[in-house]
């Protein structure tokens, strides 16, 4: 058995692991906070522009835009694959990673070429593990503050690709925010847009359909779609950031949870076996004296 | 009665910028800039990198900078979709100015690991921003 002292330092030793495991947790349940007001913050704008969109897209032929044009052929195809940074977040990066390869491998074996583009230092590494090829990667976005813009530009870099035919198909993966305990890995197509949803029509809604507004378009419908497509895709990669973001701060929390729950329980058993041998030293010491005495006496 | 005032919503990605009752909405269409006024017809626009200039019910003006985006406008509502927007009274003119200078002395640096293309994004905006308070009108 372990000696006294020993089993002491072991004690500490995870005690100072417990309070960093549970400072963690509470870091992470505070960013957490501030990637869902994210959220809600960015929904009244993304359902007002679908709105808007699915109106606009109702009076317009399909063939209008490029972007909306599957190509004949498919031989280059382009995933983004959102990851965090950083680690210690239970399965959430490598469940990432699974989903990723599985598409990629799906993909591989159709013939056709796969580049990357990385959000977040793990996928990048998993990726330059996998010899995949990496257009391009940003780190510090995932799980920090990052503003519209990133998705902008990153989206206008996506668009570029695809219409000068670098580009074939666009899919990005990331993982979308279900609960506290459910983060799940999905794959969207970017691009050729497949379908512009149709605003979804609720009971309330129908009744005001005799309202429902023949818009006047300046410039004309079409030229407004042409304007709006682009945009409808920075909102899915925003969207897609976001989500990300708020399943990491999640995820970490959870397993930083989990972590100091098991901190406990070590500590707990370690606290049983550090008494049980203190009881067993003062026995053998009891022993000795009561021995050392019974000689005396012989 | 006809209604006398219309709601304004500028909406960006990020947060809500304006939500109030307005009297009237002046935007920057592609098309040219147009007034928005109580009961106007279902009219769909979009909107170029300029001001979005509004009066409230106490008749006050405000001005709000937005770059590019949307609008919609409804018989009893404007709704304004835009990347960026800003009020102009929110503006803060110092903390313009010294983000103006930090993206100039990026730029002109020659260090390496400088992201070039955020660096002149930002002197944009810094300088849109300060030419929107600087210019009264």
């Amino acid at each position: 058995m372990a000696s006294l002292k020993e089993i002491k330092s072991k004690i500490s030793g995870v005690k100072k692991t417990k309070q960093i495991t549970r400072a963690m947790n509470m870091v992470a349940a505070s960013k957490l906070r501030g990637a869902q007001g994210a959220m809600d913050a960015f929904r009244p704008y993304a359902e007002k522009f679908a709105e808007v969109l699915g109106n606009i897209a109702d009076k317009t032929t399909d063939e209008i835009s490029p972007l909306l044009i599957p190509k004949d052929e498919v031989n280059n195809v382009h995933v983004v694959m959102l990851t965090s940074d950083r680690g210690l977040c239970g399965g959430f990066n490598s469940n990432l990673m699974d989903k990723t390869e599985e598409i990629v491998e799906e993909f591989q074996r159709r013939g056709v070429n796969v580049s990357l583009t990385a959000f977040g230092k793990k996928g990048r590494d998993w990726a330059r593990k996998e010899k995949l090829t990496i257009a391009d990667q940003y780190l510090d976005v995932v799980g920090g503050k990052f503003g519209f813009n990133v998705a902008s530009s990153f989206g206008q870099k996506a668009i570029e690709g695809f219409l000068f035919g670098d580009y074939d198909e666009v899919h990005i993966v990331y993982s979308e925010f279900r609960s506290m305990a459910n983060q799940i890995p999905v794959v969207k197509q970017l691009l050729p847009i497949v379908a512009i949803e149709k605003p979804e029509e609720t009971e309330t809604e129908a009744e005001d359909s005799s309202y429902l507004p023949e818009h006047i378009c300046e410039p004309s419908a079409d030229a407004l779609l042409n304007t709006m497509l682009p945009k409808s895709i920075y909102i899915q990669i925003y969207h897609a950031l976001l989500e990300t973001s708020t399943s990491e701060h999640a995820a970490r929390m959870r397993a930083m949870d989990n972590a100091t729950k098991a901190c406990d329980d070590m500590i707990e058993s370690l606290t049983l076996t550090y008494n049980k041998a203190r009881q067993q030293s003062i026995t053998m010491e009891l022993m000795d004296i009561v021995g050392g005495a019974e000689a005396l006496r012989g | 009665m006809a209604q006398q005032t219309i709601k304004l919503e500028i909406v960006t990605p990020e947060k809500y910028v304006v939500n109030q009752d307005v009297r009237i909405v002046m935007a920057p269409g592609t098309e040219g800039e147009f007034g928005i006024l109580p009961n106007h017809t279902p009219f769909l626009s979009s909107l170029e990198t300029g001001r979005v200039h509004f009066r409230d019910l106490q008749d006050t003006e405000h001005v709000v900078f937005i770059s590019g985006g949307f609008s919609e406008a409804l018989p009893d509502r404007v709704t304004i979709l835009a990347e960026t927007a800003e009020m102009r009274e929110k503006i803060d003119i110092d903390r313009a100015k010294a983000a103006y200078e930090r993206a100039r002395a990026r730029l002109e640096s020659s260090e390496e690991g400088i992201d070039k293309d955020r660096a002149k994004a930002a002197l944009e905006r810094a300088t849109a921003r300060i030419k929107l308070v600087e210019t009264k009108e």
